[in-house]
């Protein structure tokens, strides 16, 4: 399994890397951490014309907190967020979801934009973002905008990114007072896919439960609180509006009922956590 | 000559290197990164490398393979198809006389998805992959059968049409008189099971290196293979040599093979062929990918058991019937795995009567072959299973039914109805042994509070009889007793060992035993080092096998766990032999009888006088430096060569008894487990497992293989699948599907011991490699059942399939349709709907679905269509989702067409990253304003690499292409704004260039 | 720094377990492939070359990381350590390498050199790590031979005499 040829660019600022990707769009793919990319290569999946590595431009190296965001450039490696100080008091979201991507081999090399930019169904750093409501910074020559979550995932690893678009870096909005955050996964091993991962975002008058693995995207969906009868049946509304299916490793009806107990948990442990 | 005042202390058993874990010598190299596995070796000058392209089809014809721009291609210096080895080789021999062949590479036809087709030479392995991008393939796609059940039916697609059908021989056995049995019978107890395919998958894949020398008509091959060498005049057949011109060599080291190194020799003889075309020396080594699809796996078995069984719960007799799946091709050694187990048919039991009916059946799948365990687990599971069952309609206690029936100790040597002979062991023994050392007590109290607590709590219970060393003869059992007198008889076991004294005295030791892990090295060390009074880092062994220079017979390599009864046998008897001639020679010098020499500490002397004695390395050389002094009858003393075939492995008699294997050791296991009730998952609280291989060697080497062995099991039993769709798209295609399970999945058994050691070997060592496989999946699955109360339970014992038995039932929907599920089991249709807006009128629409221009405007990526009729159109597609992108041929039909309102899209499309075949019903309604409410509904089904690597990903696919193209045709016509969901974020994604 | 061109061959160099190392690469090249087959360093093995199961796995800038899901030239400028750094001289073994053979941490040893990589970041960042934890810091390699026990007993027993040669230090 081996890569069929292309140009490799190791960017040295960030004019540079738009300019490849104006010029080759579409046939030009960033190199970040590449635990996603390169055994895509491998398998021939993706042929690119030209690879552009950008992991040494340091304006994307940074993680910024401030005014309510944590903000992670393109460069940064899942592990350095993960070891980020007070990353649990910060966001718990993220501290929570960091651990269960991939393994620590992975993390050590991975990038916090690149799983983002990815949009795999079952990644944790898309559902964190979707249930935070974070927001996306894309680059081009032409233009910086900034995408809401919701609207950056399209569907099975398709985003609104442009070919000549950077993913500069993403924001996740900081804990905010009052707000009980968790995680849940369940995958077959250790490290695997999500079948099922849970996000929960709960403060006093509203419950907010974003679900991953199941549809082709992380989707996000206000839900009655904790204790209130009717999340029973919103739940169940939320296990069929996902139209899982069967694949190799897990029944649609197995994921759908995962998502009415692990959703429940998720949302009544991030209710306890509100303190 | 004096000793120079060391004592020589008693050695008659008293310090005994054997039996002791010692460390090993082979860890050090291995621990600094200096091991020399295949990969790591050098090669000859000019050394080419290969890569193979492979079926993306489970089934079809070829219509014609074009090499032209592959050939053509930078650094590529041989093609070679299916027609240029045919040429040169001829089919490799198959195990049951059954008119078919079996050839190591698709000729006019592929039958498994993984199959070679055609193998690229070039200067290296990346541009020898892009070269097989180069290769275009005509197929006409066959309807594919995966199912053993539906392969055997009358209707069934047939694999090889030179036979009838797919069932390949069916044989029946009757030992003792099992018919009366059953009509005598107070019950009759039967389990119906379905065992799957998993595969042992060792971190390291095949390896090849393979020379042809055109002066000599002869091939020389490096290459990882683990045995038996019964395959080496196999493969010499095949490439038309006789067997001393085709050299096999194996590397140092191999990282793991646990039989699945025995398949590597089909891609021997491909590879083979590949350096004769070149002209130069290739290598090839798998990659997973390959590995997982083309190489091996264990047969999956469809088995009926039934037990006649008397109100004590006796079984009085059992009669199988097994349908047992080879796959695409019945390839040697198939059907061993059958067979490998037929004397062990009543496993622990002492049951007379047994009726067998064996069929074996091929599927479009991976063809199979050894893998650990070999045959134990098909069998193992139904009989385990079954006595649980029989403890349960009786109303008995599972560990009582068990007891009644284990063979008694005083019966040993035991033969069974089915012929082979237990050597040795006290079953019943054991088994209170297990239960007292292992705590049961304690873990049915644990059991019990759990279940008071509202827990998922079970136990299970396995008796195994392991057993090893084959009998090279027990793959003449299908044939009659008429064909087997025709064809001569097949028995015995040669295992060898060479024991070699060098001009300095030093011990040196070869066995043909190719280990991958399992410490040869060290433990043929201590084994001799006991022979001769050395100590273990004195010798040193080689294992490397050289077909050209090393003793070697049919029986070499290593599988059956035959290493410590049989090639550690053959070495202690070569060691015993040369001493005793190198104590003839030191009685001579001493000047005592040759009854009183004794080797001990490294020098050689009489018994009663110590200070008697010659150093060990003096009497050793002797043999170089002064041959003419060592009396004539004592013979050399520079190299003794052993061949030890034992005598109880006769060939099958007319009866259809044989003996398969030589030593049989005996396995307890009872376990708990809890059921999560969330998530279905497995939680093995507490495994016990009792182990009686005869005599250990090496304790901790010991331990090690019941751990390995343990851990595939578990592997088998709740994570690993071989998983294929119903057109036979291969869908377990990269670790990340094929389960293996980690740190966190494999708890520690708890491991006892007895140690019964057998009379039939030299040491008293019985196998110990293969127990757990036969008995750990049974275990686990008869606590899950006891957890679940489940009466049927088939592996793998996933957590989507328990939590299907915890949680209650869904409620469908209101006023949504339920998906339907697909019957047949192991369907993988892609389905699902969709809706777009077209601004225009439904016969404007109906008009644009037949125009070419239209369709190649709107089909997502198209680009030359071409009309074959009105309702038939061909294009070439290039599709993209995310970064995977790739080019396809399309071939896109309309049939049942109700102009303008409805009509039937049916596709197919096929390109170097896989196939898809696909029908929708397309319907067109008018709405209020005139314009066009597109509805569909389809079904897919997507093979080949995609499915392979991404399976969980292809709905997502399959949903965003069609999704693309209904809008394209939306965006086409002029849609309007409305636009739902997911076909919205789709069209933006289409202003994208494609 | 110059698009490198898909077909021609590119000069690579970084540290490799201290010395600085050098050789030609196409930038599709893996630097599995690089380490093993341009440099001749065969102690790091690939078992799977999709990021699976670990046997790649080597230490780039002190992390352990899957060599198989780096390219080599992204390597360029880094510190590489292999299997090969470990041992103090090349007729003795490591700590943490005797812990394995004192604990049978190995039977076939395809497996064991990335296990190793890992076990020695681990060490040196967590030494107090116990079982839990190195199950976990594990869980990304695969082994077919030993069913886990040994590996963990073997780190477990390293990890004590690290510690306490750090102690007598």
């Amino acid at each position: 399994m081996k890569p069929a040829a292309f140009d490799y660019v190791r960017a040295e600022n960030i004019e540079e890397a738009l300019d490849v990707l104006r010029r080759d769009g579409a046939d030009a793919r960033i190199l970040a951490g590449g635990q996603s990319l390169v055994p895509m290569l491998s398998m021939r999946l993706a042929k690119p014309r030209v690879v552009i590595d950008i992991m040494h431009l340091p304006g994307l190296k940074r993680i910024e907190s401030g005014s309510g965001v944590i903000r992670v450039g393109a460069a940064v490696r899942q592990h350095e967020l993960e070891r980020q100080a007070d990353l649990a008091s910060q966001q718990p979201l993220l501290a929570a979801a960091l651990p269960w991507i991939g393994h620590a081999q992975t993390r050590n090399r991975g990038t916090v934009c690149g799983s983002v930019a990815h949009a795999d169904p079952s990644a944790e750093l898309p559902l964190v973002l979707i249930a935070l409501g974070g927001e996306i910074e894309l680059r081009s020559r032409r233009r910086s905008r900034r995408v809401p979550a919701a609207t950056f995932f399209a569907g099975m690893m398709s985003t609104d990114r442009k070919d000549d678009e950077l993913v500069e870096a993403v924001r996740f909005p900081a804990a905010r007072s009052g707000t009980g955050y968790a995680f849940r996964e369940i995958g077959r091993r250790h490290g695997d896919f999500a079948i099922v991962a849970c996000a929960a975002v709960v403060d006093a008058v509203t419950a907010r439960l974003a679900v991953g693995g199941v549809a082709d995207r992380p989707v996000a969906r206000k839900l009655p609180l904790p204790g209130d009868p009717a999340l029973e049946d919103a739940l169940d509304a939320f296990a069929w509006d996902l139209d899982a299916r069967d694949d190799l490793h897990a029944t649609a009806t197995y994921r759908r009922q995962l998502v009415r107990r692990l959703g429940r948990r998720t949302l009544e442990e991030a209710a306890r956590c509100r303190a | 000559m004096a000793a120079h005042g060391d004592d020589l202390k008693e050695t008659q058993g008293a310090k005994d290197w054997v039996g002791r874990s010692i460390p090993r010598f082979e860890d050090a190299a291995l621990l600094a990164g200096r091991g020399h596995y295949l990969d790591d070796l050098g090669v000859p000058p000019g050394t080419l490398e290969a890569a193979i392209l492979r079926s993306p089809h489970a089934h079809a014809e070829i219509e014609a393979i074009d090499c032209t721009a592959a050939k053509a291609a930078d650094g590529i210096f041989a093609v070679v198809t299916g027609a240029d080895v045919k040429a040169l080789t001829s089919s490799l021999v198959v195990g049951v006389k059954a008119g078919i062949e079996c050839w190591p590479i698709a000729v006019d036809r592929v039958r498994y998805v993984g199959e070679p087709l055609a193998i690229v030479v070039a200067a290296d392995r990346y541009r020898a992959e892009d070269a097989l991008d180069l290769i275009e393939v005509r197929y006409r796609p066959l309807p594919a059968v995966v199912d053993p059940l539906a392969a055997a039916a009358p209707d069934a697609p047939v694999l090889h049409p030179r036979v009838n059908g797919n069932v390949i021989g069916e044989r029946v056995f009757r030992y003792g008189d099992p018919d009366t049995a059953f009509a005598a019978a107070a019950y009759r107890v039967r389990v119906d099971v379905r065992y799957p395919r998993n595969s042992c998958t060792p971190i390291e894949t095949y390896g090849v290196i393979a020379e042809y020398d055109p002066a000599e008509g002869a091939y020389d091959v490096l290459a990882n293979f683990q045995g038996p060498f019964s395959l080496h005049p196999v493969m010499a057949r095949a490439l038309k040599v006789p067997g001393n011109r085709f050299r096999l060599r194996t590397p140092p080291d191999s990282g793991g093979s646990f039989g699945v190194k025995q398949a590597i020799f089909p891609y021997i003889v491909l590879i083979a062929v590949a350096a004769r075309i070149a002209g130069r020396p290739v290598k090839w080594i798998e990659d997973r990918l390959e590995h997982l699809a083309g190489s091996v796996s264990a047969t999956n078995r469809v088995t009926t058991l039934e037990a006649a069984v008397d109100s004590d719960g006796r079984i009085a007799a059992l009669a199988w019937d097994q349908l047992e799946d080879c796959g695409a091709h019945l390839r040697a050694p198939e059907p061993a795995t059958l067979y490998r187990m037929h004397g062990n048919l009543t496993g622990a039991y002492d049951i007379r009567h047994v009726k067998v009916r064996n069929r074996v059946v091929l599927t479009n799948k991976t063809p199979t072959g050894l893998n650990r365990g070999f045959g134990g687990p098909q069998v193992y599971y139904p009989l385990e299973r079954l006595v649980q069952r029989i403890a349960i309609e009786l109303k008995l206690d599972p560990l009582e039914v068990i007891r009644r029936n284990l063979v008694p100790a005083k019966a040993m040597p035991y033969r069974t109805a089915t012929g082979a002979l237990l050597d040795s062991g006290d079953f019943a023994a054991t088994v209170e042994a297990a239960i007292s050392d292992g705590q049961l007590d304690a873990l049915q109290a644990r059991c019990d509070a759990a279940r008071a607590a509202g827990k998922h709590y079970g136990i299970g219970f396995a008796a195994v009889v392991e057993p090893s060393v084959s009998n090279m003869g027990y793959i003449t059992t299908p044939l009659t007793p008429e064909e087997r007198r025709r064809a001569g008889p097949k028995n015995g076991a040669q295992s060898t060992a060479t024991v070699s004294l060098d001009p300095l005295g030093a011990v040196s030791v070869q066995v043909a035993s190719t280990p991958q892990g399992q410490g040869h090295r060290t433990v043929l060390a201590q084994v001799i080092a006991d022979a001769l009074g050395l100590k273990p880092q004195d010798v040193r062994v080689t294992t490397e096998v050289d077909t050209a220079k090393d003793g070697w017979s049919i029986a070499s390599g290593n599988y059956s766990s035959r290493f410590a009864p049989a090639v550690a046998g053959a070495a202690r008897i070569a060691g015993l032999q040369l001493r005793d001639r190198l104590a003839r020679i030191a009685a001579a010098q001493l000047n005592v009888p040759a009854a009183e020499i004794v080797f001990a500490d490294g020098r050689v002397g009489a018994r009663s006088n110590p200070n008697n004695a010659i150093s060990f390395s003096r009497i050793a050389a002797a043999g170089h430096w002064a041959p003419g002094t060592i009396a004539s009858e004592i013979g050399q003393t520079i190299r003794e060569t052993v061949f030890w075939t034992p005598p109880q492995l006769t060939a099958p008699n007319e009866a259809d008894e044989v003996n398969s294997s030589l030593c049989h050791g005996f396995i307890f296991d009872f376990c708990g487990v809890e059921i999560d009730p969330t998530s279905g998952a497995v939680c093995l609280d507490r495994y016990v497992t009792m182990h009686d291989c005869g005599r250990i060697l090496h304790p901790a080497m010991v331990a090690g293989q019941i751990n390995g062995g343990f851990a595939h099991a578990l592997g088998a039993a709740l994570y690993e699948e071989y998983a294929y769709a119903a057109d036979g798209s291969f869908l377990s295609g990269t670790f990340a599907d094929y389960l293996v399970p980690t740190t966190m999945e494999v708890p520690e058994p708890i491991i006892l011991h007895r140690e019964s050691p057998s009379p039939f070997t030299p040491l008293g060592a019985k196998g110990v490699g293969e127990g757990n496989c036969m008995s750990t999946p049974v275990c686990i699955a008869n606590a899950i059942a006891d957890a679940l109360g489940l009466a049927e339970i088939d592996l793998p014992a996933t957590p989507s399939k328990l939590a299907a038995y915890i949680h209650p039932p869904e409620t469908a929907r209101a006023g949504r349709p339920q998906p339907v599920a697909r019957p047949g089991g192991g369907e993988r249709v892609l389905f699902g709907e969709g809706r777009a807006q077209v601004n225009a009128a439904p016969d404007q629409v109906w008009r644009m679905l037949l125009d070419p221009a239209t369709l190649e405007a709107v089909v997502p990526g198209a680009h030359g269509i071409e009309k074959i009729s009105d309702t038939h159109f061909r294009a070439l597609v290039t599709l993209g989702i995310g970064p995977v992108k790739g080019r396809y041929r399309a071939d896109i039909e309309l049939s049942d067409l109700d102009p303008p309102r409805a009509v039937t899209l049916t596709g197919s499309a096929e390109g170097a990253l896989g196939l898809g075949r696909g029908s929708g019903r397309v319907k067109l309604e008018p709405d209020a304003a005139n314009r066009t409410v597109v509805s569909y509904q389809y079904e897919a089904a997507i093979g080949g690499k995609v499915a392979s690597v991404g399976g969980r990903l292809l709905d997502g696919a399959a949903k965003l292409v069609i999704a693309q193209f209904f809008t394209a045709l939306a965006a086409h016509a002029g849609g309007g704004r409305q636009r739902t969901g997911v076909i919205g974020r789709v069209l933006r994604l289409l202003r994208r260039k494609p | 720094m110059p698009r490198l061109n898909a077909g021609s061959l590119h000069r690579v160099s970084f540290k490799l377990n201290g010395r600085m190392v050098s050789g030609q690469a196409q930038s599709r090249m893996l630097l599995s492939d690089f380490i093993r087959h341009v440099l001749g360093a065969t102690g790091t093995h690939v078992g799977c070359e999709h990021g699976v199961c670990g046997a790649c796995t080597v230490q780039i800038d002190g992390v352990p990381a899957r060599s198989c899901l780096t390219l080599a030239v992204q390597a360029e400028g880094t510190e590489i350590r292999t299997v090969e750094g470990l041992a103090p001289a090349p007729d003795r073994l490591s700590p943490l390498q005797n812990a394995f053979r004192d604990n049978y941490g190995l039977q076939c040893g395809f497996c064991t050199p990335g296990i190793l990589m890992s076990l020695d970041a681990l060490l040196r960042d967590r030494p107090d790590a116990a079982e839990p934890e190195i199950r976990e810091f594990l869980s990304g390699h695969l082994c077919r031979c030993t069913g886990y026990g040994s590996i963990v007993k073997a780190a477990l027993d390293a990890a004590r005499k690290l510690r306490e040669e750090r102690d007598r230090a």
